[in-house]
């Protein structure tokens, strides 16, 4: 082997070895660290805040029970979300890529745009807009089509709609990606064979952009399923979802074993729910 | 009336679109309006036209500390993650080695993570080791959330690339390191580009991990975040709306220089 073929087997390594060394300093090394802090208990007698390793599995029972509502809201809300967002998103997509002509590379940038204006003050923005004073609910109450009680905000609806809103450009540009690859003239070659538009879509167009379809799902509903800023903005006590427990419990409650356990739970469902989402929807090929 | 029908469903997806960006940009445009508003507490409710929180952008306590915090985030982490993620797309997009899956995998679990889990694993590993929460911890958090997206970008524009391009430089008698200066390196910064400025909006825009990693100091976020409760200050829609306009700027300029250069 000649030195230059044995640095070009290095290489790879070489190159690999710093962002490596970062991810399995701070991902791999503080995951482990998460697993033992969630079976951790109490100190007898210790001020609030101190634990002990002692490996007590039933956390994770404990925390399930006492939480499974939020759980159960967190993946409800979140897969609500992911279907309302495809819906929007899967026609603009179809929309910038076929009938984008000269204007789709604009139209991509406005797709992102609204990203920059902080996501935070976007959910204060919608807040405001469906609230009491915003420009929505008052002309609604005047035509009687909702009642004096009824209110958009701190409702399950505003989370729900909030959370489609701002995980609305993960989807959409997942989906363009793909439309975009399809080859127009198989949809051409589809209608020569009789196909009508609707045929056409379901036996064409979605097809192929299967791709597009994962990608924007998984980009959704990941970051939805753990989201707390949307419940804690627009929602109620009563939309509280498992993120807004997570958070409470580190910060005002100090249970850490709590909280790490309920966030091991929810990774690993969301990872068990990909796996088999991503099986069944028969695709390798992830990001 | 057939002839309007006719036309309406011809444009019905165009139609869609203007109705589908409308209503990604009622926020912003509501955000953007209400910066002119002359509020004196709270910013709730319309109270009449004036520039002053544009000529103030400072006026809200605490706003701009908060904001020079997050650009200097936002900065640092672009800068580590763009380097280092950009290091393992090159190296995954260029070679076969053993464990090339594995690494596939290690980038991709990250963004598998729900943004709070990552946010509380940090946390708990730096309570562990006694570091208090702040500055660096934040940096170190968002680099570590904006790595894969620049793998993603990054292999995504290695993987477009005509390998025949390279061929031709070396059969001009280029060696390795000149080809990847001269050739690779300059069809791929486009990539690296979008790669870095992705990862400041998703630094410069991230609440969860932030709030877990940095103790006391504010950033823009957290501070829109923590005054939410009490009505966010009008400084605070002129800083979102600046930023706004300013990246749209250059992501236009951007593409219009990316636009030229192919042409010439």
């Amino acid at each position: 082997m000649t030195q230059s073929q044995g640095f070009k087997i290095r290489t790879p390594y070489l190159l690999l070895l710093p962002g490596m060394a970062f991810l399995l300093t701070f991902f791999i090394f503080p995951l482990i660290n998460l697993a033992q802090t969630s079976t951790q208990t109490p100190v007898g007698g210790g001020d609030t805040g101190q634990y002990e390793q002692s490996l007590r599995l039933q956390n994770y029972v404990d925390a399930f029970i006492e939480n499974r509502e939020q759980f159960g809201r967190s993946f409800l809300y979140a897969t609500i979300a992911t279907i309302l967002a495809l819906l929007i998103a899967y026609p603009l997509a179809y929309a910038i890529a076929f009938k984008g002509g000269k204007l789709k590379n604009l139209m991509l940038v406005l797709v992102i745009a609204p990203f920059f204006t902080s996501f935070l003050l976007r959910t204060v923005a919608w807040k405001q807009i469906l609230g009491e004073e915003g420009f929505v609910v008052p002309p609604l109450r005047t035509l009687g089509i909702i009642s004096e009680s009824t209110t958009l905000t701190s409702s399950a609806f505003a989370v729900v709609a909030g959370m489609t809103y701002n995980f609305l450009p993960f989807m959409t540009l997942p989906l363009y990606a793909s439309i975009d690859r399809i080859d127009p003239r198989t949809l051409e070659a589809s209608g020569d064979l009789y196909a009508n538009g609707f045929t056409t879509f379901r036996k064409v167009t979605l097809p192929l952009s299967m791709p597009g379809v994962v990608a924007g799902t998984l980009l959704t509903f990941i970051p939805a399923a753990g989201d707390y800023v949307n419940a804690a903005i627009l929602g109620s006590p009563t939309t509280k979802m498992l993120g807004n427990v997570i958070e409470s419990r580190y910060f005002r409650i100090v249970d850490y074993p709590t909280a790490a356990a309920l966030s091991f739970t929810l990774m690993i469902s969301i990872l068990i729910l990909v796996t088999f989402y991503v099986r069944k929807a028969g695709t390798e090929e992830l990001v | 009336m057939r002839k309007v029908s006719r036309w309406f469903q011809r444009n019905l997806i165009r139609i869609y679109a203007i109705v589908a960006f409308t209503y990604l940009f009622i926020p912003v445009a509501y955000t953007f309006a209400f910066s002119f508003n002359d509020s004196r507490k709270s910013n709730l409710v319309w109270q009449g036209f004036t520039l002053g929180n544009w000529q103030n952008p400072c006026g809200a306590p605490e706003i701009c500390t908060a904001l020079g915090n997050s650009i200097k985030i936002g900065f640092l982490a672009t800068l580590f993650s763009t380097i280092l993620g950009t290091m393992i797309a090159f190296a995954i997009g260029r070679y076969h080695f053993k464990g090339r899956s594995t690494t596939n995998l290690l980038i991709f679990l990250p963004m598998a993570t729900p943004e709070i889990v990552l946010g509380a694993s940090l946390l708990s590993l730096f309570l562990v080791f006694q570091i208090n929460p702040g500055f660096w911890p934040t940096v170190i958090a968002h680099v570590l959330f904006c790595i894969s997206f620049v793998v993603v970008t990054v292999k995504a524009r290695i993987a477009s690339l005509d390998p025949r391009l390279e061929q031709a430089a070396m059969d001009l008698y280029a060696n390795e390191r000149e080809t990847f200066r001269r050739v690779t390196l300059p069809l791929v910064a486009p990539g690296i580009a979008a790669a870095a400025l992705l990862a400041f909006s998703l630094s410069f825009d991230d609440f969860i991990i932030t709030n877990f990693n940095s103790g006391t100091m504010t950033t823009f976020p957290k501070f829109v975040y923590t005054s939410a409760a009490r009505g966010i200050p009008a400084q605070a829609n002129v800083i979102g709306s600046a930023m706004f306009f300013l990246a749209l700027a250059i992501v236009i300029i951007g593409q219009f220089v990316g636009r030229k250069r192919k042409v010439s």
